[in-house]
């Protein structure tokens, strides 16, 4: 058995993980909707006044998008843990480390980007500024991904526990915390006319800190749940 | 000495909700919290006794 | 003498040790818990701006310093456990997290009565107290990730992985939501810029901790051997102890 080259596992689960997500479509779809929804959902509780919808919009973006991220990540682990790949994976000798990040990837991909790519539209629907709308983009591109990396250890921490939905909601929306606040103020900024270069800054050193500590978390919480 | 009388001190210059209101909640967690402990033992100890008897019989 | 010390790390050597403990620490508690309130209610001075309402303090900053400490203490005896595979510290950190619950409750509710007379309104989204609400979350969520896993090994592992992640987070937690609130600043009121302390009152406040953490040493004490018992009870040494 050859040992197949870091970067070409790598691709290999996400191939697999993307082709998995395609066959059931559903899943992709229930994220994206639920967004579109639950964003759609506020001004109806909250009332059309065009000044307040502008206020409000960058947090009811984000706080949308936490909540549909953190739907999608009990499928992120579950299916293969139910079934043994995930132990398989684990006894692989390959970092089970990199193969988590390659999973978190192909799960971002699914989730997250629809998510990146819808907010824009929404973003006009509660009447932001055009010139926010690109802030609106970067900010979710960025955000997404962190939550996805910090979700996997949520994800992984649940596993096979019962009421795995709402405790991994517990656990994880606080450490969301500060991605929220970044993502949120860096849209608030631009749309009264300050410069979101901090903001998005910030965002970015979230991700890298995400990158570096969130697959290293899930594997280590995929350990104890295989152990 | 802060207080002319006792009337004076249970007022707390006109905050005695707030005040009384902090202290008799913390009051009522310890005494909570030490009252769940009591009991948890004395469930411990029921069960452990009736184990420990049927273990020797 | 150091060497001695390491066969507390067992549970059966700890059981003893903490009964015969937890008394002194409940009487200390006691004690100091008395002094601090005589000179936080009856000798203090009242405050020139906050009137009698500051007396809060007494009790506030206690929790709130108690709420923080035992996280962390928590946290550092859920990295001893993970890295040595001691079971007496997961333990530890089971039997110190309701209590740490308990008193980040305190602070918030204590805090909210406190705002009201002071600032006029019983939340504000200052940093400290919205930290501390999720701090709250953050022990709500070690405890309920605990008991939803029937393993035991597996509840104690898994926990004191997030209660790790936790506590890197804290910190991030904190900064943000401070940035996040000067950005937002509309309200001018900082929390409890605590009034200027009289001697009187810095002593009082400082008693009062130095009690609040006897009384959750004594309670976790307790704690650890109502844990020590539920999970050790078929253990040999455990039917020839009198707690049987």
């Amino acid at each position: 058995m050859s040992e197949a080259s870091l970067a070409a596992v790598f691709a290999a689960v996400i191939r697999r993980d993307l082709t998995l997500a395609v066959r059931r479509r559903s899943d992709v779809f229930t994220t994206f909707f639920f967004f579109v929804l639950v964003v759609s959902l506020f001004p109806l509780g909250v009332g059309p006044a065009p000044d307040t919808l502008r206020t409000i919009a960058p947090g009811v973006l984000w706080v949308a998008a936490l909540l549909a991220s953190m739907l999608a990540l009990t499928r992120l682990f579950a299916g293969d843990y139910a079934d043994g790949t995930l132990e398989q994976l684990a006894l692989s000798p390959q970092p089970l480390v990199l193969l988590v990040a390659a999973k978190v990837v192909a799960h971002w991909l699914v989730t997250g980007v629809p998510l990146v790519l819808v907010a824009p539209l929404l973003s006009l629907q509660f009447g932001l500024p055009s010139d926010a709308l690109s802030v609106v983009l970067l900010s979710l591109l960025l955000g997404t991904p962190c939550l996805s990396l910090i979700g996997a250890i949520g994800a992984a921490l649940t596993l096979g526990v019962r009421g795995a939905g709402g405790l991994l909601a517990l656990l994880v929306l606080p450490l969301y915390v500060p991605v929220l606040i970044f993502g949120a103020a860096s849209i608030t900024a631009c749309a009264s006319g300050m410069a979101a270069g901090a903001h998005l800054s910030l965002l970015g050193a979230s991700l890298l800190l995400a990158l570096a500590l969130g697959p290293w978390g899930a594997a280590a919480a995929i350990r104890i749940a295989l152990e | 000495m802060n207080w002319g009388s006792a009337r004076d001190f249970f007022a707390m210059g006109g905050y005695a909700l707030y005040v009384w209101g902090s202290y008799t909640v913390a009051a009522l967690c310890i005494a909570a919290e030490l009252w769940l402990l009591r009991s948890r033992g004395r469930t411990l100890k029921r069960r452990l006794g009736r184990n420990s008897t049927s273990a020797q019989s | 003498m150091v060497g001695k010390l390491w066969k507390y790390a067992s549970p059966q050597a700890f059981y003893p040790l903490a009964g015969a403990l937890a008394p002194w620490f409940f009487a200390a508690a006691a004690v100091l818990g008395a002094i601090g309130l005589y000179i936080g209610l009856w000798l203090a001075p009242t405050d020139f701006q906050q009137g009698d309402a500051y007396r809060i303090i007494f009790l506030h900053v206690p929790a709130a310093w108690m709420s923080m400490f035992l996280y962390v203490v928590m946290a550092f005896w859920c990295g001893v456990g993970l890295s040595m595979n001691t079971r007496l510290s997961f333990m530890m950190a089971q039997a110190l997290a309701p209590t740490g619950a308990m008193f980040t409750f305190l602070a918030l509710w204590t805090g909210s009565l406190w705002g009201k007379p002071t600032w006029g309104t019983w939340w504000v989204w200052d940093a400290r107290l919205t930290s501390e609400l999720i701090l709250l979350f953050l022990y709500v969520g070690f405890l309920s990730l605990h008991a939803a896993i029937d393993d035991v090994r597996r509840a104690d592992r898994a926990a004191a992985l997030l209660a790790l992640i936790g506590v890197i987070n804290v910190p991030i937690i904190y900064f943000s939501v401070k940035w996040w609130n000067t950005l937002h600043q509309g309200a001018s009121v900082s929390l409890a810029r605590a009034p200027s302390m009289a001697a009187t009152m810095l002593l009082g406040m400082l008693i009062m901790a130095l009690a609040a953490w006897m009384y959750a040493i004594a309670v976790s004490f307790v704690r650890v051997r109502a844990i020590i018992l539920e999970r050790e009870a078929e253990a040999d040494w455990m039917r020839d102890t009198e707690a049987a």
